[in-house]
C-alpha cells in the first residue's frame, strides 16, 4: 500500500515518547504535576490518532508531522508556562518558544502558501537553524540550571541535615546537664546529711571518750572517796569514845581536869578533821560530776597547781585500780607563785588526765619490759611555772617506754591509738589539743625519747 | 613490856586517828607508836630501831615505794636472826584476792581491810603483845 503522506511521523512518535520520558524526569513531573504527568504519558495516542485519522479519511497531507510536531511542542509551551515558577522550566520555555513559533509559522504558510515558503526557502532554513541553535543552547542553560538548583538543594538539605543534628546534640546535652545537675545536687544533699552525721557522731564521740576516761577512773575516784570517808567514819566513833571518856571522867569524884581538857582539845580537833576529810570527798565528787558535764566554754579563775594535783591523783589511783602491782614515783614542782589561771577548768582537767593516763601508761608499759633493770623506778613528775614573760607553762614527764619518731608525728590525729583495739578511743591526745590550741590559744608539744621517757609541754598564754 | 609499833602510811592523820583510838594502851604503856608516811622513810627507821620495833602496820598503796615492795624489803633484809624479825601487817582499800595472795606470798602476817575494824585490829595486837611479853618471860 502506498504511503499518501510523510512517513516521518513514524519516527516521530517514538521519539516524542522518549522525550516525554525524558521530561517527566528532568522536570520532576511526578511530583509537580502528577495529572499532567500521566497526560504525558500518553503522548502518542494523538499521534497515532493522527495516523489513523488520515488513512481512514485519505487525507493527503505532507505535513502530518509538523502537525504532530506543533502539537507537541504546543503542548509542551503550556506545561512549561504551568511550571513558569521553576527556573529550568522558564529557560527551557525560552528554548522551545522560538522553534514553536517557527514550526507554527512554518505549517500555516505550508498549508496557506505553499509558493511563499519555496522562495524564501533560504530564509526559513536560517531561522529554522537559528531556532534550533536557539533551543540546544538554553536547553543545556536549562540543564545547568536544573544541575546548579540541585546541587544547591542537596546543600540545603545537608545545612538541615546538619542543623537537625546540632539540635539533636543539643537536646542531648542539655538533657546531660540537667541529669548531671540533679545527680549533683543529689549528692551536695547526701554530702550535707553526712557531715551533720559525722558532726554528730563527732560530739557523740567527744562525749563517749569523756565517758571512758571517766570509766577509767572510776577505780581511783572509789579509792579516793574512800579514803576521806574512812577518816570521817574513824573520827566520829573516835570522838563518840572520847565523849563517853570525857563523861565517865566528870562523874569521878576527883575529876583530872588536865584530861578532861586534853579529851576536849582532841574533840574540837577530831571535828576539824571531819569536816576537812568531807570537804575532800565532796571536792572529787564535784571535780567528777565537772568532768562528765558538757563544757560551757567558759573560763573561769582557776588554781592550776591544785587541779593537776586532784587530776594526778586520780589518774594514779585509775590505773593502780587496773593493775594491783603498779606503782611509781611521783614527784610534783608546784610554782606558789602560779596564782589563778583563767581557763575552762573541767576542758584543762581532761587535758591534764589525758597526759597524766599516758603518763602512767608509758612507765607502767616499761616497768612489764622483761629487760628493764631492777633498779627501775616508775617516775612521773608534773610541773607548773609561771614564766617571766606572763604565760603559764605545765610540763607532764615520764621515765617510760618513749615515742617512736614515726608515732610521735601521729599522736595529736584523731582515732590514733598504739593501745590495743577497745583500751584507747584514740581521741585523747587529739581533744587536749583542741583544747589547748583553740579552747585556750596555747601550745601542747611533746619531746620524745624512746627508751628514755617523753615530755609534753601545755603553754598557755598570759 | 611495852610493845613499839611502826604504822606506815601516807595520809598523815592516820597518826592523830592511831594515837586516839590507842589513847588507853599508850597512856597505860601497853603499845608505843612511830608513824612513817612513805616507804622509804619506814625503811630508814628501821634501820635506826631495828631491834625495838615489833610490829608494822603498813599501807599498800602509797607513792613511791609501794608497802609490798617494802614488805618484800623488809623480809630480805631481816632474814637473819637475831633480831627477831618485825611481824608486818597490811592495809589497803583494795581488798580483792590477788593482793592478798601476793602479800601472804611475800611474807605478810597479817592482811587488813580500809576501812580499818579498830576493835578487831586491837585485839589482834593485845593477842601479839601477851605473846611478846610470855617470849620474853620465858
Amino acid at each position: 500500500m502506498p504511503m499518501s503522506f510523510s512517513a516521518e511521523i513514524f519516527f516521530l512518535i517514538p521519539l516524542a515518547i522518549w522525550a516525554v520520558r525524558a521530561l517527566q524526569k528532568f522536570l520532576e513531573l511526578p511530583t509537580r504535576l502528577p495529572r499532567w504527568n500521566w497526560l504525558l504519558g500518553k503522548v502518542w495516542v494523538p499521534g497515532v490518532a493522527l495516523v489513523l485519522a488520515a488513512w481512514l479519511f485519505k487525507i493527503k497531507s505532507r505535513q502530518l508531522d509538523e502537525i504532530y510536531l506543533l502539537f507537541l511542542l504546543v503542548v509542551l509551551v503550556a506545561l512549561l508556562l504551568r511550571l513558569r515558577h521553576y527556573r529550568p522550566a522558564r529557560t527551557l520555555l525560552l528554548a522551545v518558544v522560538p522553534y514553536t513559533v517557527y514550526s507554527a509559522v512554518e505549517l500555516l504558510l505550508a498549508l496557506g502558501a505553499p509558493g511563499f515558503l519555496k522562495e524564501y526557502d533560504d530564509v526559513f532554513d536560517t531561522s529554522r537553524a537559528f531556532a534550533m541553535i536557539w533551543l540546544v543552547t538554553f536547553f543545556f542553560i536549562a540543564r545547568n540550571q536544573k544541575k546548579q538548583l540541585e546541587k544547591e538543594r542537596v546543600e540545603r538539605e545537608q545545612e538541615e541535615q546538619e542543623k537537625q543534628r546540632i539540635t539533636g546534640q543539643n537536646v542531648e546535652l542539655e538533657r546531660l546537664v540537667s541529669e548531671r545537675t540533679a545527680s549533683l545536687t543529689q549528692q551536695t544533699e547526701e554530702l550535707r546529711f553526712a557531715l551533720s552525721e559525722l558532726k554528730t557522731t563527732q560530739t557523740q564521740l567527744i562525749q563517749s571518750e569523756k565517758m571512758a576516761s571517766l570509766g577509767e577512773l572510776t577505780a581511783g575516784i572509789a579509792h579516793e572517796i574512800q579514803n576521806p570517808l574512812n577518816f570521817v567514819t574513824n573520827f566520829a566513833d573516835v570522838s563518840a569514845e572520847l565523849l563517853s571518856e570525857l563523861e565517865e571522867e566528870q562523874q569521878r569524884p576527883t575529876r583530872d581536869l588536865d584530861l578532861e581538857a586534853e579529851l576536849l582539845r582532841d574533840l574540837k580537833q577530831n571535828l576539824t578533821k571531819i569536816t576537812h576529810h568531807g570537804q575532800r570527798a565532796s571536792s572529787i565528787v564535784r571535780g567528777m560530776l565537772e568532768h562528765a558535764r558538757t563544757s560551757n566554754g567558759e573560763r573561769h579563775p582557776t588554781d592550776l597547781n591544785n587541779l593537776a594535783d586532784e587530776y594526778l591523783r586520780l589518774a594514779y589511783h585509775g590505773l593502780r585500780a587496773k593493775d594491783k602491782t603498779f606503782n611509781a614515783t611521783i614527784t610534783t614542782f608546784f610554782d606558789p607563785s602560779l596564782g589563778n589561771v583563767n581557763v575552762v577548768s573541767q576542758d584543762l582537767g581532761r587535758v591534764l588526765l589525758n597526759l597524766f593516763t599516758n603518763a602512767f601508761y608509758a612507765v607502767q608499759k616499761r616497768q612489764h619490759d622483761p629487760a628493764i633493770p631492777a633498779d627501775y623506778v616508775p617516775t612521773v613528775s608534773v610541773s607548773t611555772l609561771r614564766r617571766a614573760a606572763g604565760q603559764v607553762e605545765i610540763r607532764v614527764q615520764d621515765n617510760g617506754i618513749g615515742i617512736p619518731e614515726a608515732i610521735r608525728q601521729k599522736i595529736f590525729q584523731p582515732f590514733f591509738t598504739t593501745k590495743p583495739a577497745g583500751e584507747g578511743t584514740g581521741l585523747g591526745l587529739s581533744l587536749s589539743y583542741d583544747i589547748i590550741t583553740q579552747g585556750h590559744d596555747g601550745t601542747l608539744t611533746v619531746a620524745s625519747e624512746v627508751g628514755e621517757g617523753t615530755e609534753f609541754i601545755v603553754t598557755l598564754p598570759q | 613490856m611495852m610493845m613499839k609499833i611502826l604504822v606506815v602510811d601516807d595520809e598523815a592523820d592516820v597518826r592523830v586517828l592511831f594515837e586516839q583510838r590507842f589513847r588507853r594502851e599508850i597512856r597505860s604503856g601497853l603499845f608505843s607508836f612511830s608513824f612513817a608516811y612513805s616507804g622509804e622513810e619506814a625503811l630508814t627507821y628501821l634501820h635506826g630501831h631495828a631491834s625495838e620495833v615489833v610490829l608494822i602496820l603498813s599501807d599498800i598503796n602509797m607513792p613511791g615505794m609501794s608497802g609490798l615492795e617494802l614488805l618484800r624489803r623488809i623480809r630480805q633484809e631481816y632474814q637473819e636472826v637475831p633480831p627477831p624479825p618485825p611481824q608486818v601487817m597490811m592495809i589497803t582499800a583494795y581488798g580483792d584476792d590477788t593482793s592478798r595472795q601476793q602479800a601472804m606470798q611475800l611474807g605478810a602476817n597479817d592482811f587488813l581491810t580500809k576501812p580499818v575494824d579498830f576493835t578487831a585490829l586491837k585485839e589482834k595486837l593485845s593477842l601479839i603483845a601477851s605473846h611478846e611479853n610470855e617470849d620474853s618471860g620465858s
